[in-house]
């Protein structure tokens, strides 16, 4: 029993390392909150190492391991088991926008303004941050955002589409004060 | 197809999702098109600027310790501390004796050691830069990217100016050679990657006994499809490694020596 445990260990600890950092990063993304984040990712980990032995080797990791936290996060917050459910007022009908030439968004990037993105990013709803950061700083595919959040891969994709264009709306402001 | 409708599919293809085929026909219709292609330059930029935007956060060292400690396996507890001792003894004994009997085919196994050094280096070099994420800190400025491996790596070294040469910063990621942790860095020359490890000279393996400096000259270069340099300075050990010319290869590594 314990070799099985201790081989089991070492290829968590190989496995689970390298995402140390950007798990971190994603769960304060979550919180707001560092000392939460820490909690978080220690709760994950946690979980992660007692649940080793239900993942598959050779599927996605990355996906899995995110998933905990994602989880674990949701629960925290709710106290319920961790559903993939939008509030109504953020589901609906996607919008049509007129094509503009320049855009507050295409302005401010000229302005190579981070600290603009990263006020508007914490102000966009958990749902429409989650997925954004999952894909682009965590560089997930549509299929891994999918299994990480367990939701339909067209859910990901007009997730992800309507989260770029709540980001935008909320660089408006920040853009006029500016 | 009007434009309209490449628009609507334009976030899916940027973020590379859409099927092979369509792909390609979407690539041509960009490369034509004024307004789409405007448009997704505007939605790159704001992809990169979320993405350098969204790295914000780092983990403390002590917390990273933490987190180690709670899931590296612990040794059993069964063995006598008179058995560990016992068995550290014969451990030191048997390297001494092997070490006595190895001095006369040292410069044999110093040529396979460097060997096995500049492979996984080279193994290094080109795993990152097929890498979806081949930097985990996106930026020119050596101001920004030094700071960042600070807490990550067990020491710190200097980046050099880069201002009135061919060579710029892509950004940088930690990496292992010999479980040892390092800075990988990654410059850009006339389209050609080159990576520059550095690592604590001390914490590399001691069978590795690299020369204090040598030039690709004194490679088994048959075997390397790369130019690379190295050399030992302030404690630290520097690979530069790329598919660049060697005259290249050494201006960097100029560079650094200078800034160190």
């Amino acid at each position: 029993m314990g070799t099985v445990s201790q081989l089991a260990g070492e290829s968590f600890e190989q496995l689970a390392m390298p995402h140390f950092d950007r798990l971190y990063n994603f769960a304060c993304w979550l919180t707001h909150d560092r000392q939460e984040a820490e909690d978080l990712v220690q709760e994950t980990y946690v979980k992660a190492l007692k649940g080793f032995s239900s993942f598959q080797p050779g599927t996605n990791f990355r996906a899995w391991i995110y998933k905990i936290l994602r989880n674990a996060f949701l629960t925290s917050r709710t106290g319920l088991k961790a559903t993939a459910t939008l509030p109504l007022d953020l589901e609906g009908e996607e919008e049509i926008l007129p094509a503009v030439r320049e855009t507050p968004e295409s302005i401010l990037l000229q302005r190579s303004d981070g600290q603009l993105v990263q006020q508007a990013l914490e102000q966009l709803p958990v749902p429409y941050r989650e997925v954004l950061l999952l894909c682009e700083v965590e560089e997930m595919s549509y299929q891994e955002i999918s299994a990480t959040l367990a939701i339909p891969m067209g859910t990901v994709m007009s997730r992800l589409s309507r989260a770029r264009k709540a980001l935008g709306n909320g660089l408006r402001p920040q853009f006029q004060k500016g | 197809m009007v434009c309209e409708s490449w628009k609507a599919k334009l976030d899916t293809y940027l973020d590379g999702e859409l099927p092979e085929q369509e792909m390609r026909t979407f690539d041509a219709h960009v490369r034509g098109c004024p307004s789409c292609s405007a448009d997704a330059l505007t939605r790159v930029q704001m992809k990169r600027t979320i993405q350098v935007a969204g790295k914000r956060f780092v983990p403390s060292t002590d917390f990273r310790r933490r987190m180690e400690r709670s899931i590296t396996p612990k040794p059993h507890r069964s063995f006598r501390l008179g058995w560990m001792l016992a068995s550290a003894t014969a451990v030191v004994l048997v390297i001494a004796t092997l070490t006595s009997t190895y001095v006369g085919s040292w410069s044999g196994r110093d040529q396979a050691s460097r060997d096995r050094v500049f492979s996984e280096i080279a193994d290094l070099h080109v795993a990152t830069l097929a890498s979806s994420s081949p930097v985990d800190v996106i930026s020119t400025d050596r101001h920004t990217v030094k700071p960042w491996f600070q807490g990550k790596i067990p020491f710190a070294f200097s980046l050099p100016e880069l201002q009135n040469s061919e060579f710029s910063l892509l950004g940088g990621r930690m990496t292992y050679l010999d479980q040892t942790p390092g800075a990988h860095l990654i410059y850009d020359v006339r389209k050609h990657h080159i990576s520059v490890f550095v690592f604590q000279e001390r914490s590399l393996s001691l069978s590795l006994k690299l020369p204090a400096s040598v030039d690709e000259n004194s490679l088994s270069s048959k075997q390397l499809p790369f130019n690379t340099e190295t050399w030992s300075q302030g404690g630290l050990r520097y690979f530069v490694i790329g598919d660049a010319s060697a005259a290249d290869i050494d201006s960097l590594a100029k560079l650094f020596k200078a800034a160190s």
